[in-house]
């Protein structure tokens, strides 16, 4: 009887780390390590002897000195006196609110643009097109300097509202205004507030939240709960017996009631803008640099996303269309039933892409003087301190964490929604 | 029972449709005013047209192309009596230098003639339906438009003399004999003329040669460089194995490139001297900046590109792990941030002493930020690829390379080619971030017009011709990349 | 040293020289050409003209010392920085001389290792207002929105002069005189504040300069002038002293028009000792006898060319103030050439 044996194992030679495939994966593997472990030495070293010839070891000291420079735009309490950090802490949450709001609002134009491009109506789709195109061909920098441009220019100055004969006046019964330097708008305040939880002490990283707002929002939270949970039972009702019992006026109560219950006990009330010496003074006020930003910001990334939506809908195939019209349902229902549950799963992963490149352009926000995080870590206190190393590495590396952080939640909701293949 | 019918036993004549079903206001009752949405939509729609027209239409058209300062335009404007109006002199007197920057004014045809060439070495790439004899009249023909707006002389008579007769004897033979002739002739073996793919490939090392200028041995050396590569591949795949035979392909035109080639290109200036005049980058400027460094990083990160998409699919823990984090680093953050990079700390990171160029260091972040978006592109090339294919190289018994070579990459890049020009339109969009850091690209270059003292004050005028600029641009390049979509789409039924 | 490095395809020309150490003359002469970093565009004081060629104030400061090092006023490779990159352009080597109204400040000095080679403006930062606004001091801007350019010293300023004066205010801060110019316009903001020879350059500019004025109140000193690195005394001497000869003509009456009349001997030895017909201070330079004479034939002396660029008849429009010759009533006093 014979038996096959493997192929006697020689003695290992140097050779095989080239020839044999079983040590080549590992020998071009620690090559390319060493490959890269050698430039970044390099480039270390580099760094090391030219800061050594300039005279600057890098340190982050700087960054717990004082600022001394103001910022208008701000989430969180700063005076000219506080850190760097602070002032960096400051951008940070001015990127987040830009990036968060122009992501919301060019998700809404974006749908809405995409949807009416497969319009019938030829003036209407023409429209949505030459908007597409527009936007798209033309870079973003430009459309974020036209943005704050035709602000500037085509809206009043707050001194037009003076005298006798305002050549402006305010909206909505003397409560929003609108002028060149940014809108006012009336503000949410509570006369019995329960006043706020003062996070982190007194470190450059303190935050105040308002107990109000954190009692507002576990209201609401609360309220759809319950209302999730009549419809459910609505739902058992409908399975069991086939008749849905009518539930639209209890889930509306158990939303309006508590939450207009908890308004009034707090003594809410609106604020509103008033113009007072140089400015409106009351209300809140969203400056021009962050419309400007944000509208520029939506307008653009809207277009990109009308093409991801266009084509998310045209990708479902006609007979999904057919299948629904010959079930009877209306085609705006068939619209939301049936195609874009199904055209979301296409549109998800390029829109978190889109959402990336917003949240990546909001750092132009230099070009119009709005202070993000590359207009102070990376703009004011980079100039002030002469750190450029660290400034520019500490910001890359908020992108950074920023960026991994959405596309990771992105993703989470991806795989939430796609399609479980059996 | 009575046999009763109520059925119509004859056909009634045909009749014309109803007039409001038909022509000019059928088509508007179907397609502008069918429901009271649609009839909203469509006024809506039809006032913002009239709003927006009526709001530019007055404000462009005035009389101001000679005006040589605001002030004369405002002069003009209340002469013709209106309100506002925009103030094209500025245009008129400023667009050589939005368009090339500091380019020296006697040398704008080499920029310009290589603007033209990169249409003629893209044709092939790019547009496969053009025949090669197309392709070679196009490209005489852009030569010898040139020689007429370069500087005269004997060699330059005689040069279009010669292409003069070269463009005739193509457009003859196109003229001549049409495409089914052609075939035929080609079955029967009369000789074709070369693939113009040898044009694309020859371009990449003409066009910095004209844009920079400087001794033709140089980009002839770096040329040789390829070539040596090759050899060195060609000669020890045999000997030693494919992978250490391209590891030296790869190290040989490296180190040719490092310490050679300069002496290589000063022996052969000796000899044989010729160069165009050399132009230093800092004279780039305008629109030909944001096409410099478009195409030069896009260029050089395509290569770049397919290594790091090939590391991110391989089965090496650390190449793949080495490629991701690049990858995810670069996309992670904004380009402005790279560019920030480019311009302080570059320098900083290089050997005490090197000092390279800002343009051409903003060259060299542009294209590691376009490299990473590539290796994504190129991934998406991969993956769209069926199984099949990998299993049928390996079936026949390719090694990795050559499968990726032969087989892999010509598919793959075949697929990418729309996701690599909508990366260009990005990246070329994104070069006008180039004015943050201080270079004078269009943006940049209408801050400086505007701090002239005849145009202070200018706005509108200068951000509208260059969006008018890069709209031209990108706009036709995303239509190419649409028809090539369908194209593609159509290939794969 | 001059070698060509090639990556890839692209020709990139690396000009290997002992950048951040000393002999910056030899690299200037062995280059022929002066880096010179100047700004992206600012009204009177740098700004490209139709032709490409620069202009301004702070330009001809380039050209001056580039006539005296190379003996051409045109050998000059102009970099336009920001006010961020101008720093690390200059300690990276990658221009030889920074002249971009650039504030004399001490951590400037001392703590970014550079070194003011003098003061070629004298110059403070000033509010304009509208007359309409009803303003007449700077301590009535309680409250206001003041414009302001980024990446300068003016931030600061602004911060300390409001908490000093225990007022509020709501900066707006920009990149450009340009936009700074449009958002003031506009009523955007309701006080611009700069240098005051820029808020007096922006002003004339204006369809109706007359309907704003330029508060009193100058809150802060800046002292501009051209700079160059730490570590290299020699480099930093020449362009000291080529500022100084150019002040120093205007004061001696030395012109354009008549430096070639004098430069055959006068009767005033420091004439001569400027012009180099007389002593050896453009040896003790390490330049040629006639370096002054040629910097001061590139564009005239220093009163020429501030009325040349900057000067009353200019749009720009500048007094000379403070810049006036210590004779004059002026601050500017140049050490003699002795």
């Amino acid at each position: 009887m014979t038996t096959l044996t493997d192929p006697a194992k020689g003695a290992f030679r140097l050779s095989m780390l080239i020839y044999d495939s079983r040590y080549r994966s590992i020998t071009i593997q620690i090559i390319a390590l060493i490959a890269v472990l050698t430039l970044i030495g390099w480039l270390i070293s580099n760094t090391a002897s030219n800061l050594a010839d300039l005279g600057k070891q890098p340190s982050f000291g700087f960054l717990g000195e004082a600022a001394g420079y103001d910022i208008n735009q701000r989430l969180i309490d700063y005076q000219n006196q506080d850190t760097h950090l602070r002032a960096a802490f400051v951008g940070v949450l001015n990127t987040l609110l830009v990036a968060a709001m122009g992501c919301v609002t060019a998700t809404i134009i974006g749908v809405f643009v995409g949807v009416l491009r497969l319009s019938k109506n030829w003036v209407v789709a023409r429209l949505m097109t030459l908007y597409v195109e527009t936007f798209r061909n033309v870079p973003v920098l430009l459309w974020i300097v036209f943005t704050m441009a035709v602000l500037i220019e085509t809206l009043p100055a707050p001194n037009q509202f003076r005298g006798a004969t305002p050549e402006a006046t305010m909206l909505l019964g003397d409560t929003v205004a609108l002028t060149n330097r940014g809108f006012y708008v009336p503000e949410p305040l509570f006369s019995r507030s329960i006043g706020d939880i003062h996070l982190f002490g007194a470190s450059p990283l303190r935050f105040d939240v308002s107990l109000d707002l954190i009692a507002v929002l576990a209201t609401l939270i609360a309220s759809f709960l319950i209302a999730s949970l009549i419809t459910r039972r609505a739902d058992r009702i409908q399975a069991a017996t086939g008749v849905r019992p009518r539930t639209w006026h209890w889930r509306l109560a158990v939303i309006v009631l508590p939450l207009a219950a908890l308004l009034a006990g707090l003594g809410f009330y609106l604020g509103h803008p008033a113009l007072k010496g140089f400015n409106f003074q009351g209300g809140v006020y969203m400056r021009n640099s962050l419309i400007a930003l944000w509208l520029a910001l939506s307008l653009y990334t809207a277009a990109f996303i009308a093409e991801i939506v266009r084509a998310g809908i045209l990708a479902i195939s006609k007979g999904q269309t057919e299948a629904a019209a010959a079930l009877g349902l209306r085609p705006r229902r068939v619209m939301s039933l049936v195609i874009l549950p199904q055209a979301l799963r296409v549109i998800i992963p390029p829109l978190i892409s889109q959402y990336l490149n917003l949240t990546k352009n909001s750092s132009l926000a230099i070009a119009v003087g709005y202070m993000d995080i590359t207009g102070t870590l990376m703009g004011i206190t980079l100039n002030q301190t002469g750190r450029e190393l660290e400034t520019i590495l500490i910001g890359m590396l908020i992108y950074l964490t920023i960026s991994l952080t959405i596309s990771f939640v992105m993703n989470v909701y991806n795989d939430a929604v796609k399609l479980r293949e059996r | 029972m009575t046999k009763l019918s109520y059925v119509r036993t004859e056909m009634l004549p045909e009749r014309e449709p109803p007039t409001s079903a038909t022509g000019v206001i059928g088509w508007m009752r179907q397609n502008l005013f069918n429901g009271w949405m649609n009839s909203l939509l469509t006024l809506i729609s039809l006032a913002v047209i009239f709003w927006l027209v009526a709001g530019l239409l007055p404000w462009f058209w005035s009389p101001t192309w000679n005006a040589g300062s605001l002030g004369q335009c405002r002069e003009i404007i209340a002469e013709a009596g209106k309100q506002s109006g925009a103030c094209w002199g500025v245009i008129n007197e400023r667009w050589p230098q939005m368009l090339f920057g500091f380019y020296p004014q006697d040398l704008r045809l080499r920029p310009t003639l290589a603007f033209f060439l990169l249409f003629v070495a893209l044709i092939p790439v790019l547009f496969a339906m053009i025949s090669r004899r197309m392709n070679w009249l196009l490209l005489v023909l852009v030569l010898f438009a040139a020689t007429f707006f370069g500087p005269g002389g004997a060699v330059m008579t005689v040069l279009q003399i010669v292409l003069g007769l070269g463009l005739a004897w193509l457009a003859w033979t196109v003229v001549a004999t049409d495409r089914a002739d052609r075939a035929a002739q080609i079955k029967e073996g009369v000789k074709r003329l070369p693939n113009p793919l040898i044009f694309s490939a020859a371009f990449v090392f003409l066009m910095p040669w004209l844009l920079w200028g400087g001794s033709v041995w140089v980009p002839v050396g770096v040329a040789l460089g390829f070539v040596i590569g090759w050899l060195v591949f060609r000669l020890l795949n045999a000997l030693i194995g494919s992978l250490a035979a391209l590891i030296l392909a790869i190290v040989t035109p490296v180190l040719w490139w490092l310490f050679l080639n300069g002496l290589f290109a000063s022996a052969m200036q000796a000899v044989l001297p010729y160069g165009l005049e050399p132009v230093p980058s800092r004279l780039f400027g305008g629109l030909l900046l944001s096409v410099t460094i478009g195409v030069t990083a896009i260029v050089i990160s395509l290569p770049m590109g397919i290594m790091l998409a090939l590391g991110r699919q391989s089965d090496l823990l650390i190449v793949k792990s080495l490629s991701v984090i690049f990858i995810e680093f670069i996309r992670g953050v904004p380009l402005i941030t790279l560019l920030f990079v480019a311009s302080v700390l570059l320098n900083i990171f290089l050997p005490p002493g090197t000092n390279f160029d800002i343009i051409l260091r903003v060259i060299i972040m542009a294209t590691i930020f376009a490299a990473a978006y590539m290796a994504e592109v190129v991934r998406g090339g991969l993956a769209a690829l069926p199984k099949g294919q990998y299993e049928a190289a390996d079936a026949l018994g390719l090694d990795y390379w050559k499968a990726q070579r032969l087989i892999i990459m010509p598919q793959a890049l075949k697929i990418s080619i729309p996701g690599i020009v909508s990366t260009f339109i990005g990246l070329f969009k994104d070069t006008t971030l180039v004015s943050i850091i201080g270079l004078l690209d269009p943006i940049g270059l209408s801050t400086s017009i505007r701090a002239d003292t005849n145009w202070n004050g200018i706005v509108w005028e200068l951000y509208g011709f260059v969006a008018l600029l890069f709209f031209i641009f990108t706009f036709s390049m995303s239509r190419y990349s649409m028809y090539l979509e369908r194209r593609l789409r159509t290939d794969h039924g | 040293m001059k070698k060509t490095v090639f990556l890839g395809a692209l020709t990139v020309a690396a000009i290997a020289a002992g950048a951040a150490s000393a002999a910056t003359l030899d690299d200037v002469k062995a280059r022929g050409k002066l880096n010179c970093g100047v700004v992206t565009g600012l009204v009177g004081f740098g700004a490209p003209d139709a032709n490409g060629r620069w202009e301004g104030f702070d330009v001809s400061v380039c050209r001056a010392v580039a006539a005296a090092v190379l003996g051409d006023p045109d050998a000059v490779e102009f970099v336009p920085t920001t006010g961020k990159t101008r720093f690390t352009a200059l300690a990276s080597g990658e221009i030889d001389l920074l002249a971009r109204n650039t504030t004399w400040t001490f951590s400037r000095d001392v703590d970014l290792k550079f070194e003011f080679v003098g003061v070629n403006y004298y110059d403070g930062q000033g509010f304009l207002v509208r007359k309409d606004l009803g303003v007449s001091s700077a301590k009535e801007l309680d409250g206001a929105t003041v414009c302001i350019q980024t990446g300068t010293t003016t931030e600061l300023n602004l911060a300390d002069f409001f908490r000093a004066n225990n007022m509020s205010y709501d900066p707006v801060p920009i990149e450009t005189n340009a936009e700074g110019q449009q958002q003031y316009l506009a009523g955007a903001c309701d006080a611009y504040t700069t240098d005051a020879s820029g808020l007096a350059a922006t002003r004339a500019t204006f369809e109706d300069p007359a309907a704003h004025v330029i508060l009193p109140e100058i809150i802060s000193k800046e002292p501009l002038g051209p700079l160059v690195r730490h570590g290299d005394q020699e480099w930093g001497d020449i362009a000291r002293w080529t500022l100084n000869a150019l002040i120093a003509a205007e004061e001696l009456g030395v012109t354009s028009a008549n430096i070639d009349e004098l430069a055959s001997g006068t009767e005033n030895p420091e004439i001569n000792r400027l012009l180099g017909t007389e002593g050896s201070l453009g040896e003790m330079l390490g330049l040629d006898a006639e370096w002054a004479k040629r910097a001061i034939k590139a564009n005239g002396n220093y009163g020429e060319i501030f009325a040349k660029t900057i000067g009353e008849s200019t749009p720009v429009g500048l007094a000379r103030g403070l810049n006036a010759q210590w004779k004059d009533g002026g601050i500017l006093y140049v050490p003699p050439f002795r």
